[in-house]
């Protein structure tokens, strides 16, 4: 591709608007959290500041800010300092994969609705949400706190539990549509979304991401009855931050892919691509909440049983019968 | 088989969030929407007076004792007609824990608690209250009781002549 100026300030606008977009959504997922869970627990949530508490994102962030930033004594300082940013920077690179809409064309430039169009786009989502788990594992390490340290580890375990069985249950889906790129399993969607094909592996997916975002009912790294508060019990202000908001981040990238990988991406009647993106999205990140005000933690040995022993036979199960299906009709 | 049962439970438990999160919410918005509070609400405490118009408070030191926190503290004094009362009398509110103890213990109904919760300061030294800012002008809870009708034998009224009492005998007389 050729340096056309138009086409680098498209992309940096593209760039711009998507990061500017998922930060916000983080944070306002937040908040939302707080509302949804209030409405569930028959309490009003956040109301306070701005119209309907609108403006909370902002004040918890100036609060954020404005704390002080406590590095403990026995830590190890520049892992320490590391981890949070490694927690949230790879949820945020996953995003770059993620087609959100239909391409648009603007003054005669084709402009593909996502930033790198990578042909091993899923194998880079599977690399990235590995990378991701050091967040965990190294700042409970660095903390050098005993409950920190529990955190980190069950992170990772947790992490190569469940890694597995997410792995596993898209391989079908790359089977349907012949291809690891993120544009082609979308398009291959057109007519109907895989979810219609792969119910189990969808619902396999869905599970093991909610593992992967280490959010209620497997949120041991943290489990805030056993460990204090798991990976990050000794993380203060903006670093606690960033590792609040990749878990958020998290949610966003991950609800994109659920509805990348099965719901048929952008696709969808009526609405315009980047509203059904959006939709499908927001539908996971509400199904992330409600289920946190619905189920209580697993038990570890439970959690490990349902990663090992159902989910990846499971998966592959549905693998051997998916290529046997496809088999008998080519 | 356990796994329909399992994914029933499951889905009933999302199914009652789901209704919960639609219900009307219970919150009071505090500062703009205040309950009315039972009349029997510990918050701040009044000395109160009685019937009369004369202080409730003998100085029996009785609910200071009973205080779990030690935040009352008075000094006795004695009236020529031999009636007690406080010199001073003085709760720290910084450290009370509205227990209600003292309101318990207190046999003359001085002390009593108010339903008035709202009354932070904020300087913690205004949290210290004297006999001025305790003392009302009312009975409080109870209107008609007055210590003295039923004891203190000899400061307002000769022996015998309380509510519940009886004129003594004059042992030395056999008469009825
Ligand atoms: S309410 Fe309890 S703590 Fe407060 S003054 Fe009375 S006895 Fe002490
Ligand atoms: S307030 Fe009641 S208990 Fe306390 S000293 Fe006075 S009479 Fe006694």
């Amino acid at each position: 591709m050729t340096a056309d100026p138009v086409d680098i300030a498209l992309f940096a606008a593209k760039l711009g608007a998507v990061f500017f977009a998922v930060l916000t959504l983080a944070a306002y997922l937040v908040f939302a959290e707080r509302r949804i869970l209030a409405w569930i627990q028959d309490r009003k949530g956040p109301n306070r500041v701005g119209p309907f508490g609108l403006l909370q994102p902002l004040a918890d962030v100036i609060k954020l800010l404005t704390k002080e930033d406590l590095v403990p004594a026995a830590a190890d300082r520049w892992l320490f300092y590391l981890a949070p940013a490694m927690a949230a920077i790879p949820a945020l690179l996953i995003f770059s994969v993620i087609p959100f809409g239909a391409p648009l064309t603007i003054a005669g430039h084709t402009l593909p609705l996502l930033i790198a169009d990578l042909n091993v786009g899923l194998l880079f989502f599977l690399a990235l949400s590995s990378i991701a788990v050091y967040g965990v594992a190294i700042g409970g390490w660095a903390s050098n706190s005993k409950y920190s340290l529990l955190g980190g580890i069950r992170g990772l375990a947790q992490l190569i539990s469940y890694e597995l069985s997410m792995g596993l249950a898209l391989v079908p889906v790359v089977m349907m549509s012949r291809s690891f790129s993120m544009t082609d399993i979308v398009t291959a969607q057109q007519s109907m979304p895989f979810i219609v094909y792969q119910p189990l592996a969808f619902i396999i997916f869905l599970i093991s991401i909610t593992a992967e975002c280490r959010r209620i009912p497997f949120d041991l790294p943290e489990a805030e009855g056993e460990l204090v508060a798991g990976f990050h019990t000794e993380y203060s202000g903006m670093r606690f931050g960033l590792f609040f908001v990749g878990e958020y981040i998290n949610i966003i990238v991950l609800g994109g892919l659920a509805a990348t990988f099965f719901l048929g991406g952008w696709h969808g009647p009526l609405l315009p691509p980047v509203i059904w993106f959006s939709i499908k999205t927001l539908a996971f990140a509400f199904l992330m909440i409600w289920l946190r005000g619905t189920l209580p933690r697993l038990r570890y040995d439970q959690l490990m049983h349902l990663g090992w022993k159902i989910l990846t036979p499971l998966a592959l199960f549905n693998i051997l019968v998916t290529a046997w299906l496809l088999f008998l009709t080519s | 088989m356990s796994i329909f049962k399992e994914t029933r439970n499951l889905l009933g438990g999302l199914g009652i969030t789901l209704r919960h999160m639609l219900a009307k919410p219970v919150t009071i918005q505090y500062p703009e929407e205040k309950r009315t509070l039972p009349s029997r609400f510990r918050a701040r405490i009044v000395l109160t007076r009685d019937p009369d118009g004369d202080e409730r408070c003998v100085a029996c030191y009785l609910c200071s004792a009973a205080c779990p926190v030690d935040c009352i503290s008075m000094q006795s004094g004695e009236r020529p007609n031999g009636r007690r009362y406080a010199e001073w009398f003085r709760i720290n509110f910084s450290r009370c824990i509205f227990c209600g103890l003292c309101a318990e213990a207190c046999p003359t109904l001085a002390i009593q608690m108010t339903p008035d919760y709202e009354f932070c300061k904020r300087d913690i030294r205004e949290m210290i209250y004297e006999k001025e800012d305790l003392l009302i002008d009312g009975c409080g809870k109870d209107d008609s009781y007055n210590f003295y009708r039923h004891a203190g034998i000899g400061v307002t009224q000769p022996r015998g002549e309380g509510l519940e009492e009886t004129r003594p005998v004059d042992a030395r007389s056999l008469m009825p």
